[in-house]
């Protein structure tokens, strides 16, 4: 938050509050208003490579079975797949974890849980669309009740295809999530703030009840 | 014990109570939904169970597609045992169109069943394990597990969603070898069994914390619909598989396992003899199997699959009990109406918001994986 | 006595418990499924007490579930309560015609404990009103649902998906009779 100050260009009065119109007077009171800010690179690049490589080699996964997917996370994480030799390894709540895996569709009524777990990790963070459904809806492209693309209402870093894809398909994309997060690629959260309207949007658009705060610190 | 009757309905206002939600994002293998808990201290005073997270409309996308169209849809209902859903299925599609299927495909289908039961119960065990602090078990398990899957992979080509059993019989005969690979597997996860009654089943800890938890009472079963392992841990001899022998379980050797109480701990034994109850199914099967002959009934062009009207509904005893397909259909090439009863309907909402009052807040997911809820089954 | 013989004395109970419902009830129509499945059909006002006979006297303790079934065309709702009889092992199938407009129909929460769970959900996907069932009017598995209930058959999936899901551009969606007919069977024709 240092450098906000530092930097002209984002001050902070100029900043718009969030409505939060979904919430209760009462409860308008108790969440922040503030809209969230990017992240900005470090001004040596070196330091900054230095960071991504940290940030590839210790990717907490947000322990959310949202789909059928997280069936396949089981074998991953135990001992024959292993994942935790690449640094993988699962965390219990929103606030320790980087990485949230939406694990195959997501219905109406979990992508505001998706949208909420989301919303309240801390950066760095990234999203890795887990199957076919997050990325057109695949099997269920007709059902009323689950959304077809992913990247609409939050920003996908990486997509795994397959029905359902195979333990070694997500090693796969991990080893792939590293690669990206080390070049540098991996700009999903700077995307949110960048087109937070548009986001929120598309997500208000499908989630009728909105009862939550705008944007969840 | 906590004592409810102390507090009236007008006390919940005052402040004194914390409202709790528990899930949908909660780590361990309660699945994806959530318990609205109201607590006093520890103790829940109240719960509600909110479902829907899962929800695809599933009876909805059946309806819109052909017969053969459904038979990949329906595996995806649920994801750790999907070959029930393949069976039933099939089963009420033969049923109403009169489809006779060859024996050998009766048995390919008994075996991928009770290796999908064993699967399953793989992976419940874990859990069960895991929620009460033995992480070390839900590796070993999931492990070998995994080595089930393998077999399914050889038997079927899929890890996951199978896809085998077809309206008709099946997709595919047991590769070479399978029998003795399959055995070998099976004597693996017999010895792991023993291990883990050696360190779960009788540890001391596990038995403090699940004895007595969410006992459910004899007299509960029948107004609460309550089925499988759940009911038969409080001494009823109820099984389908016993009661209205589908496919070859009259040919099979096996005693309905029952116990006397059915608290966490009860309920977790009596699924563990079931698990040697599958691998002793396995052994039969693969010993009295037939192994030649066909393996699918020879059908009419799929494209042009109008099933007569009617209507029916058949059941088979899946590892949390039983498990239900109704379908309605009037004569043209789409289905009129199915629907899916599964038996986590009943264990998950109503058996589950009575038993978990009174409980201490550290044992709710204990108590809500020693029910083996799933939600997909509930909602769909 | 074996499987066969049992189930012949099942059957036989199947059949006269059929006529002792058609007597006693009025059960207009009698539809013998299989062996151990039955489907019987009550008026709308009779089915509390045919119920309530089936579980107390009968031994069908056992509520497997509630369904519905939307005939559109003909305009009505056809409900269907599966029970199960333990001893026997037999199923019956209990249907009850209302109409489409304004649908409601008499609870069962007080015969079945769970009997509530099954209204909840046919409340919200059918709009069928049960009066006095606990907790029918909440959300059960949808979550802020503005339209009509979504398994009634005018709902179309496809068209509201379409309205309010975006679409990927890429997707192509064939039809299956014709893909398999040119892919699969092209020597067959329109056959």
């Amino acid at each position: 938050m240092n450098k906000q100050d530092k930097n002209p260009g984002n001050n902070r009065e100029n900043l718009i509050k969030l409505e939060n119109a979904g919430l209760t007077a009462e409860e308008q009171q108790l969440f922040c208003d503030a809209v969230p800010v990017p992240y900005e690179p470090y001004s040596l690049e070196f330091v900054e490579r230095f960071h991504n490589w940290i940030r590839a080699n210790s990717l907490w996964v947000l322990a959310f079975g949202t789909g059928c997917g997280a069936i396949e996370l089981n074998p991953l994480m135990t001992s024959r797949f292993d994942a935790n030799r690449f640094g993988v390894m699962m965390r219990p709540t929103p606030r320790q974890a980087s990485v949230l895996i939406v694990a195959g569709y997501s219905s109406v009524k979990t992508l505001k849980r998706i949208i909420r777990s989301y919303e309240q990790m801390q950066g760095p963070k990234f999203v890795i669309g887990l199957g076919i459904c997050t990325i057109n809806g695949g099997m269920y492209y007709d059902s009323y009740n689950t959304i077809n693309c992913l990247d609409r209402y939050i920003p996908v870093d990486l997509y795994i295809t397959g029905c359902m894809p195979r333990p070694e398909a997500l090693l796969a994309g991990f080893m792939e999530l590293k690669r990206k997060i080390k070049a540098g690629e991996c700009d999903g959260a700077n995307r949110y703030v960048k087109d937070f309207d548009w986001y929120k949007a598309n997500q208000k658009k499908v989630i009728k009840k909105w009862d939550m705060p705008d944007y969840n610190w | 014990m906590f004592d409810l009757k102390r507090y009236s309905e007008a006390e919940l206002e005052s402040g004194k109570f914390t409202k709790l939600w528990h899930g949908p994002q909660h780590p361990g293998i309660t699945g994806n939904m959530s318990l609205e808990l109201t607590l006093s201290g520890d103790d829940v005073v109240e719960c509600k169970t909110h479902v829907g997270y899962l929800h695809r409309g599933f009876e909805k996308l059946m309806e819109r597609r052909t017969y053969i169209q459904n038979f990949p849809v329906v595996c995806r209902i649920a994801v750790p045992e999907p070959t029930f859903n393949e069976y039933m299925y099939a089963a009420a599609v033969e049923e109403l169109a009169g489809i006779e299927v060859p024996e050998r495909a009766e048995w390919l289908r008994c075996l991928n069943l009770e290796m999908m039961r064993l699967a399953s119960f793989l992976m419940w065990l874990g859990g069960a394990c895991g929620s009460f602090g033995m992480s070390t078990v839900y590796q070993w398990t999931v492990t070998h597990r995994d080595y089930m899957l393998d077999l399914f992979e050889e038997m079927t080509g899929a890890r996951i969603y199978h896809m085998y059993i077809s309206p008709g019989g099946v997709r595919a005969p047991l590769p070479d070898g399978f029998s003795e690979r399959a055995l070998s597997v099976m004597n693996g996860i017999e010895k792991l069994l023993y291990e883990i009654e050696r360190v779960a089943l009788n540890n001391h800890i596990f038995k403090m914390r699940s004895q007595d938890l969410g006992i459910i009472d004899p007299e509960m079963v029948d107004p609460y619909g309550i089925v499988g392992p759940n009911a038969r841990a409080c001494g009823f001899k109820r099984d389908v598989r016993k009661d209205a022998p589908y496919l070859v379980y009259d040919q099979l050797d096996f005693e309905v396992i029952t116990a006397d109480k059915s608290d966490a701990y009860t309920r977790t034994l009596v699924r563990y003899q079931e698990m040697h109850q599958c691998i002793s199914l396995i052994r039969q099967m693969l010993e009295q199997m037939p192994t030649k002959g066909s393996f699918h009934a020879d059908l009419p062009n799929v494209l042009h699959w109008k099933i007569p009207a009617g209507q029916t509904y058949v059941k088979s005893e899946c590892t949390r009990g039983e498990y239900g397909y109704f379908l309605v259909s009037d004569g043209s090439e789409y289905l009129r109406r199915v629907t899916i009863r599964g038996p986590s309907y009943t264990h998950a909402i109503a058996v589950m918001e009575k038993l978990v009052v009174g409980v201490n807040i550290a044992d709710v997911a204990g108590l809500m994986v020693s029910l083996h809820t799933y939600p997909p089954e509930i909602e769909r | 006595m074996g499987y066969a013989g049992l189930q012949l004395v099942n059957t036989m109970f199947m059949q006269e418990l059929c006529e002792r419902m058609t007597r006693q009830f009025d059960c207009d129509q009698v539809m013998h499924q299989k062996d151990d499945l039955s489907f019987l059909r009550v008026d709308r006002d009779r089915l509390e007490s045919a119920l309530m006979y089936l579980k107390t006297h009968e031994g069908f303790v056992h509520l497997s579930f509630v369904t519905v079934i939307d005939y559109i065309e003909d305009g009505f709702f056809r409900l269907n309560y599966m029970l199960y009889n333990y001893d026997k092992a037999t199923n019956i199938g209990v249907q009850v015609d209302i109409t489409r407009e304004n649908p409601s129909m008499h609870s069962i929460h007080h015969l079945w404990a769970q009997g509530w769970t099954y209204q909840r959900e046919l409340k919200e996907m059918y709009g069928i009103d049960f009066p006095g069932s606990p907790r029918v009017d909440e959300e059960f598995v949808l979550e802020g649902w503005d339209g009509i209930p979504p398994m009634l058959r005018e709902f179309d999936t496809a068209k509201f998906c379409e309205d309010r899901f975006a679409k990927r551009d890429g997707r192509e969606s064939q039809d299956i009779k014709q893909t398999m007919r040119d892919n699969l069977y092209p020597e067959r024709g329109e056959s």
